[in-house]
């Protein structure tokens, strides 16, 4: 350091503060927000690619499917289950008080309008994200006639709602929609 | 690390390495000379085992990495392909996997000595905080590691694992999809998996030479928790350790390679021999044997946290679990600032001495509690169980700060030895 250099440092204003602190403060400034933008990159490089997101629609032929079955899809790499629902089981979604749900939804916005009998939704348990049982007609089915999630106990019932366990929420609905009476498209 | 006072060398060679790069002094007075408590036990082994299976790790997993494919389509089969085809890619890949597990045996060892013995206190704190940052990075590691077969419990458990950061309001999502780089567990995730595992090791010998390198500074504590006060406390390191250290690690290394040999499987679960099927999940998932204490932990908040007699819930039961889960770890972390008891080691704090070893117990307790499926007596056992791991840090160890009697002391470590041997004689 010359001798200038630390007269420049000790004759600052009277509040004590130089014009190399405020250098300094500026170039930390500039520094941080360069390596901050620079950080991004890596950072974002970890998100769904372009391709990964570009798989993001299925569509479904609902023809086959028997009232009473389900079937089970992927779409984003997770099953997806869609389920021609029993009459029964439409009529038992439906008759449930909400004020007895965690996660308060009526099952008429659980399904399109006209369209009850499809139940679609993503199968993937809203606790830790396993697969919920209940697709087949052997399987466990929980205490309230839909699917079971056997990783910790979650009972969902007949509109894929939660009603017992720990699963903070219900099954999620993707956004699909009906190209026609027998064929959807989710995503 | 200048090279000091050096003193000169009498081989020529090594005398013109040293002048240089004075490595040689160095490891003459860090390994060589190094005083060190001449009233070490057994425990005090298992930082030089858990180094040993550092090295282990490191060396069977880069061979791994050779022959292991990095895709999901191909990984399952090349790990299979390591079993079946390449030479002694069986004996390579069965290392590894006990490895892992025999490394957090010796690990916890050395963390349960540590706590009994105060190695935590006042001035190794930074000391122990080092070593629960590499407990964090192994158990990154060994998690990651677990996924590369791409069995059902590789894919499931890492679903799980993930999901956990759910819980985290508002940007939760956010940070799986981050993590996973996707919208489920898939190759992106099985890609930056592998790098991160290879990585991590280095990661940890990197804080492991911190760690070592504070330990230098301090010198080691010892079973009487008094410090050494002068040459008749201590032994030169070499060879008085590195011989008892070397009978420690050919005792473990036995143990480890009849697991390795006899019992390949034994610590492992068969469902990671199916591969991994996004499609459906195993009935019972376990993770590892290593985190089920605290995999319990995470299990046992069943219930919202909430104001009483009201709707509002503050912490989800999901946010819950994961805030204790991490929360005993972080308290690892504190421990040297909440245990302000005088003195360190448990053999003359009479109290401390039964809690730590309840605690002890306890750990075991969760983990039994950990592989079970959560139904019946187990869930309010591990609740039970979780209470307790947080009340010793957090009421008892406080309390004994100010409540509990100490023993006396004797004066040095040398009188400790000394009075043993008489008292026995
Ligand atoms: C801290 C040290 C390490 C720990 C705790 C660890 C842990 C693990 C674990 C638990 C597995 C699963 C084993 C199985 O069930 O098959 C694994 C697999 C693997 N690890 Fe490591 N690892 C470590 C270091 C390394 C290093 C340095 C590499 C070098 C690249 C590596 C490469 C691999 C590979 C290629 C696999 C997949 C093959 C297999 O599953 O056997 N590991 N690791
Ligand atoms: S993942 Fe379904 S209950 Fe936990």
């Amino acid at each position: 350091m010359s001798e200038d250099d630390t007269k420049d440092n000790k004759q600052g204003h009277e509040d004590g503060e130089t014009r190399r602190d405020f250098l300094y403060l500026t170039a930390a400034a500039f520094g941080a927000v360069g390596a901050a933008s620079f950080a991004w990159p890596l950072i974002d490089q970890m998100n769904p690619a372009a391709d990964t997101l570009a798989l993001s629609s299925t569509e479904v032929d609902l023809a086959p499917i028997e009232e009473g079955q389900s079937i089970t899809v992927m779409w984003r790499g997770k099953p997806v289950f869609v389920r021609h629902r029993t009459a029964k089981e439409i009529e038992e979604a439906k008759a449930v008080d909400l004020t007895v749900l965690r996660d308060k939804q009526a099952d008429s916005d659980r399904v399109q309008e006209g369209k009850e009998k499809w139940l679609v939704m993503v199968g993937i348990c809203t606790h830790l994200g396993c697969v919920p049982a209940g697709q087949k007609d052997t399987d466990v089915k929980g205490d309230y006639d839909g699917w079971f999630c056997p990783c910790h106990g979650s009972h969902y019932d007949s509109s894929g709602r939660i009603r017992k366990g720990p699963a903070p929420t219900n099954l999620e609905i993707p956004e699909y929609t009906f190209l026609s009476d027998t064929l959807i498209k989710i995503g | 690390m200048g090279s000091g006072n050096r003193k000169k060398l009498d081989n020529p060679a090594l005398e013109w390495l040293d002048s240089r790069l004075p490595i040689v002094s160095m490891i003459q007075k860090e390994y060589g000379v190094f005083p060190t408590p001449k009233n070490f036990n057994y425990f005090w082994n298992f930082g030089a085992i858990a180094m040993v299976m550092l090295v282990t790790m490191i060396i069977t997993g880069i061979v791994l990495a050779m022959n292991y494919a990095t895709t999901a389509s191909d990984a399952f089969d090349s790990v299979e392909r390591i079993m079946r085809d390449v030479n002694h890619g069986w004996l390579l890949r069965y290392l590894h996997s006990n490895g892992a597990s025999f490394f957090f045996i010796a690990v916890y060892i050395h963390m349960f000595r540590g706590m009994y013995y105060g190695s935590y206190k006042q001035p190794r704190e930074l000391l122990w905080m080092m070593g629960v940052l590499i407990f964090l990075l192994m158990m990154a590691t060994a998690f990651m590691g677990y996924v590369l077969p791409w069995g059902q419990m590789s894919f499931w458990g890492a679903t799980v694992i993930t999901n956990l950061f759910s819980a985290i309001p508002l940007v939760g999502d956010s940070i799986v999809t981050l993590l996973w780089g996707g919208f489920s567990v898939d190759n992106p995730t099985l890609n930056r998996f592998f790098a991160l595992h290879y990585l991590f090791p280095f990661l940890i010998v990197a804080v492991v030479f911190l760690h070592v390198w504070a330990l230098h500074v301090t010198g080691s504590n010892n079973p009487s928790g008094i410090e050494a006060k002068g040459k008749q406390d201590t032994l030169p390191f070499h060879p008085y350790y590195t011989m008892k250290d070397a009978f420690g690690i050919v005792v473990f290394l036995v143990i480890y390679a009849t697991f390795v040999f006899f019992l390949p499987n034994a610590l492992g679960h068969a469902d990671n021999y199916i591969p991994a099927n996004p499609l459906v999940t195993p009935a019972h998932i376990v993770p590892e044997w290593y985190f089920l204490p605290f995999y319990a932990i995470l299990r046992a908040i069943t219930f919202d946290i909430g104001i009483p007699f009201t709707d509002i819930v503050l912490i989800p039961a999901k946010l819950g679990g994961v805030l204790a889960m991490f929360g005993s770890i972080a308290l690892l972390f504190v421990l040297p600032f909440l245990d302000k008891h005088p003195v360190r080691s448990s053999r003359y704090r009479p109290w401390y001495k039964w809690f730590f070893i309840a605690f002890t117990v306890n750990a075991f307790i969760l983990g039994v509690c950990g592989g079970k499926p959560a139904e019946g007596i187990w869930v309010p056992l591990a609740q039970a169980s979780t209470l307790y791991y947080f009340a010793f840090f957090m009421v008892i160890i406080p309390f004994l700060n100010k409540k509990e009697p100490v023993l006396e002391l004797p004066g040095s470590i040398s009188e400790s030895v000394l009075n043993k041997k008489g008292a026995k004689a």
